[in-house]
């Protein structure tokens, strides 16, 4: 069982990576506004409707 | 576009009135600019401009997606105020707002009139249609719109005109620095989230491990081999203070903050329950024996942070959604300069502006600075600077203040003071004075804290001691350790912010920004409540109340009206809306200088005034209608007369009556608790019949108050330890909402009385402050409930810590089922109960 040795600290540097992965995310702004992104996807060019 | 509620008496009944809807803004079109024989109709030359516009650009989409996104519920008249914004290219401006980096621009803006994802798509396809805009991302939650351009090719002024053409008017965000600290410090709140979330969730991991391991060895140690359990022992020791001391460092520097004030707060009993369950854990680790806490612990930091992370976030929603309210006020005036013999007219921003500079004003535009008036005559309305609800009449050589509105002709002020020396910025120090002397808010869990500590501590203390008596001193350390962490009022350190938050973002989706949560725990007590007059009881306009004379010229008067924006103009077309008659317009009208409108309705020549200006035209009204206008303003009206084809036929009264809600309101908010009081800079008698006809006593009526009255008032009730709810909209009243214990400014409110308030409500009338309170009382009645039945979680689990029975396990297992609960049960009582009714107008920011 000796693998837990390098599976645990494994576990938390994965941690650590999705954290500093939040980290970025949260310093570039992407949580600033939860709102209008979500509709922005809605928006693209082709709204007129194929008719 | 909102019509008069309040029908003038015995009206006609309308004739042929047909139903037509704007092709722009669908709202309800007035019968007298219907078109019978155009296939769209408009309700305003703004929402006509702009469907031009927008068919013209190839942005027809945005009807389609409208419909489809927008219910309706808020629908409002194009908003394009065809401003020239000749102001944003100027250096001044273009240094304080915009940065350039590389040759590309970037200014933050606000947009008047965003309401829907149709408005996201419409603002962010600008860039298609103008060269040289290279992005355009519009934020729908409080209309910021961050535009990156590029100044070689296209100016700013460019791009705000062309914003406005589409209905969107244009403001500078103005307060940047302050929205960046408070994007600052919930970005770092999110940071301190996700670090507390990792610590959390591997801290559980290795807690399992060891918890599995006990219990498969069946009470005599752990069938762990003992190097995996130190590792899994360190590994969690080494999560715990790292939770402990990065994202947990809140609660500790906010404890030591109320040590060092001597005053208890929520952070206190959870900073010793931290600390405690830190320290046993670390020792406990350290001895390879006992539990380690720190499962509990990180979850714990985990889960207290969230609640304040929601709480926050829905803070700054109402307070990002007052600063746009606030950003509504000019930031440009037109200087008068001489240039080479020629008198040229430069649009500036205030702050070019000096003393001595000569600015001109427009009708309809609010003064820039203080200083005497040098050529012009006109109209100016105080309301919101000194609470008086009429008009009052200015010329050449009379003062003037920043602040007020020119309601008149064109004015030309030779300005003698600006910014802080004008009496616009003497009260704003006022106000300044007023939030530093605001006493501090002391919050009902702070109370309980406070309580908390001690029965905490004493019980600690004795079951220490027991233990020791009963058994050795390490079985009483455990005993104790249990004790404290159990004691640890999570779940009511996790509803009560979310509760709170729930609450914040019920207000503001009933048009009440709060912006300060303790708003709640200070209205659901009552107290002496503080009303201005003008603008908050009355609508801050006059409405038309007598017609004496002949009924016939209703229709012809709605007609001329129609075509006017003088504010009589607009107070007779809304009360003389059902009388207006499809087809009927008015031609050739004009507006006259000296207080009259005139033009052709129907083959007669039909013109609306003041007597003076009547008489002036060879329409005197004889005496028996003379004599009606003499009662008529005996009773405090405004008296209009309408003359038909030189002959004056009738006699209108206007007067700026109470709001229809206003007698229900204050009556509601009696039964609530609260004594009422009117306070107004108008003159007493207007004051003494307004609070008559609303239902107040005489003696609770208080006119000719100066700002510094209102104020002085404020400070003599809090002195007597009385709690001060003042609701006003002016500068006038800033002051004193600042320091009342609740400061709530009403729709419409001048800048000033928004940035010192607590509380704005973009709904006018009273009903607004009625739902406040009924919301305020609902949710402290909620927080009240929460502590009760954490008080229960906490004494049960107490007094097994106490009897020894707490096993860490069980700790971790009660505390976050506890939170959860408790966190459902407020959820759910704060969302159910009576709903609220729909509002009845239409929030309009």
């Amino acid at each position: 069982m000796s693998v837990i040795f390098i599976v645990l600290p494994l576990a938390l540097v994965l941690g650590g990576g999705a954290l500093a992965a939040f980290l970025w995310a949260v310093r570039g702004g992407q949580f600033d506004d939860l709102e209008t992104p979500a509709i922005r996807i809605a928006l693209e060019d082709d709204v007129r409707d194929p008719s | 576009m909102q019509f008069a509620d309040e029908r003038p008496r015995a009206t006609l009944p309308a004739q042929g009135a047909t139903t037509a809807a704007c092709a722009h803004c669908g709202l309800h079109v007035p019968a007298a600019l219907v078109e019978p024989e155009a296939d769209e109709q408009y309700c305003c030359s703004g929402c006509r401009a702009v469907r031009a516009t927008l068919l013209q650009s190839g942005l027809g989409d945005y009807y389609d997606l409208r419909a489809r996104f927008d219910d309706g519920a808020n629908r409002e008249p194009a908003r394009g105020s065809r401003r020239s914004y000749a102001t944003f290219d100027r250096e001044v401006f273009l240094a304080e707002h915009v940065t350039v980096v590389e040759g590309t621009a970037r200014v933050e803006l606000l947009l008047e009139g965003v309401r829907c994802a149709a408005c996201v798509w419409l603002v962010e396809k600008l860039p298609r249609c103008m060269p040289g805009v290279l992005s355009t991302e519009l934020r729908l939650r409080d209309a910021r719109l961050s535009l990156v351009y590029d100044p070689a090719r296209v100016a700013l002024s460019e791009v705000a005109a062309r914003l406005d053409a589409l209905g969107y008017p244009v403001h500078p965000a103005r307060g940047t620095s302050q929205e960046d600290l408070g994007k600052r410090s919930e970005r770092r709140l999110l940071v301190d989230l996700g670090v507390a979330a990792v610590c959390a969730g591997n801290a559980m991991l290795v807690a399992f491990a060891l918890y599995s391991g006990q219990a498969g060895a069946a009470g005599q140690g752990s069938d762990l081999a003992p190097d995996h359990a130190a590792l899994f022992r360190w590994t969690g020791l080494v999560l715990g203070w790292v939770s402990l001391l990065w994202p947990g460092r809140r609660f500790l520097l906010g404890a030591l903050g109320a040590a060092r004030a001597r005053v208890a707060n929520l952070d206190v009993p959870i900073s010793i329950a931290l600390v405690a369950g830190a320290l046993a854990g670390t020792w406990n680790t350290v001895a390879a024996r006992g539990e380690s806490y720190f499962d509990s612990l990180t979850v714990l930091v985990f889960l207290l942070l969230a609640g304040r992370y929601v709480q926050a976030r829905q803070q700054r929603f109402a307070t990002d959604s007052v600063n746009l309210t606030r950003a509504l006020t000019p930031v440009g005036c037109l200087v008068v300069r001489e240039r080479d013999g020629v008198e040229v007219t430069e649009e500036v921003t205030l702050r070019e502006v000096t003393a001595g500079d000569l600015v001109l004003v427009r009708s309809g535009e609010p003064l820039p600075a203080d200083g005497v008036v040098e050529r012009g005559a006109s109209r100016i309305d105080r309301a919101l600077l000194t609470g008086e609800s009429e008009p009052v009449t200015v010329g050449v050589g009379d003062a003037v203040h920043a602040g007020s509105q020119n309601v008149g002709g064109a004015l030309h002020v030779r300005v003698s003071d600006v910014g802080a020396a004008s009496r616009i910025g003497r009260l704003m120090g006022l106000v300044q004075q007023g939030l530093t002397e605001k006493p501090p808010i002391e919050r009902f869990t702070d109370r309980i804290a406070g309580w908390f500590v001690v029965i905490v501590t004493t019980l600690s203390l004795g079951t220490f001691a027991a233990w020791c008596a009963l058994s050795s001193v390490g079985v009483a350390v455990d005993h104790t350790v249990a004790l404290l962490i159990v004691a640890c009022p999570c779940a009511l350190g996790l509803a009560t912010p979310l509760t709170l938050a729930v609450a914040v973002g019920r207000a503001a989706r009933q048009g009440l920004l709060v912006k300060d949560s303790a708003v709640f725990e200070r209205l659901a007590r009552g107290g002496r409540l503080l009303l201005d007059k003008t603008g908050t009881i009355t609508r801050g306009a006059p409405a038309l109340v007598d017609w004496v004379g002949d009924r016939g010229l209703r229709g012809a008067v709605a007609a001329l009206e129609a075509r006017s924006q003088h504010p009589i103009a607009r107070a007779l077309c809304k009360a003389l809306e059902a009388d207006a008659v499809v087809g009927v317009h008015a031609a050739d009208v004009r507006e006259l200088l000296d207080g009259g409108v005139v033009g052709q309705v129907g083959g007669d020549t039909v013109r609306v005034g003041s007597l003076e200006h009547l008489a002036a035209h060879g329409a005197a009204p004889l005496p028996e209608l003379r004599r009606e206008a003499v009662a008529l303003e005996a009773r405090g009206r405004t008296v209009v007369g309408v003359a038909r084809n030189g002959r004056c036929a009738a006699i209108l009264g206007l007067v700026d009556a109470p709001r229809d809600d206003a007698q229900a309101s204050i009556a509601a908010l009696r039964a609530r608790g609260f004594v009422p009081e009117v306070l107004s800079g108008d003159v007493q008698g207007a004051v003494a019949r307004v609070a008559r006809e609303v239902g107040l006593e005489a003696d609770q009526a208080r006119g000719s108050i100066e700002p510094e009255g209102k104020l002085a008032r404020v400070r003599e009730l809090a002195a007597r330890g009385e709690p001060v709810v003042m609701v006003g909209d002016g500068v006038n009243d800033a002051a004193a909402l600042a320091a009342a214990d609740v400061g709530v400014a009403v729709h419409g409110g001048a800048e000033a009385s928004l940035a010192a308030a607590d509380a704005y409500s973009a709904r006018p009338g009273l009903t607004p402050l009625v739902e406040l309170v009924d919301l305020s009382r609902r949710t402290v009645a909620t927080i009240r409930r929460n502590l009760a039945l954490s008080l229960v979680y906490n004494g049960v689990a107490v007094t097994l810590a106490m009897a020894g029975y707490v096993e860490p396990l069980t700790a971790a297992i009660l505390m976050p089922l506890s939170s959860a609960s408790v966190l459902a049960l407020a959820l759910v009582s704060i969302h159910g109960g009576r709903r609220p009714r729909p509002p009845e107008v239409t929030p309009c920011l």
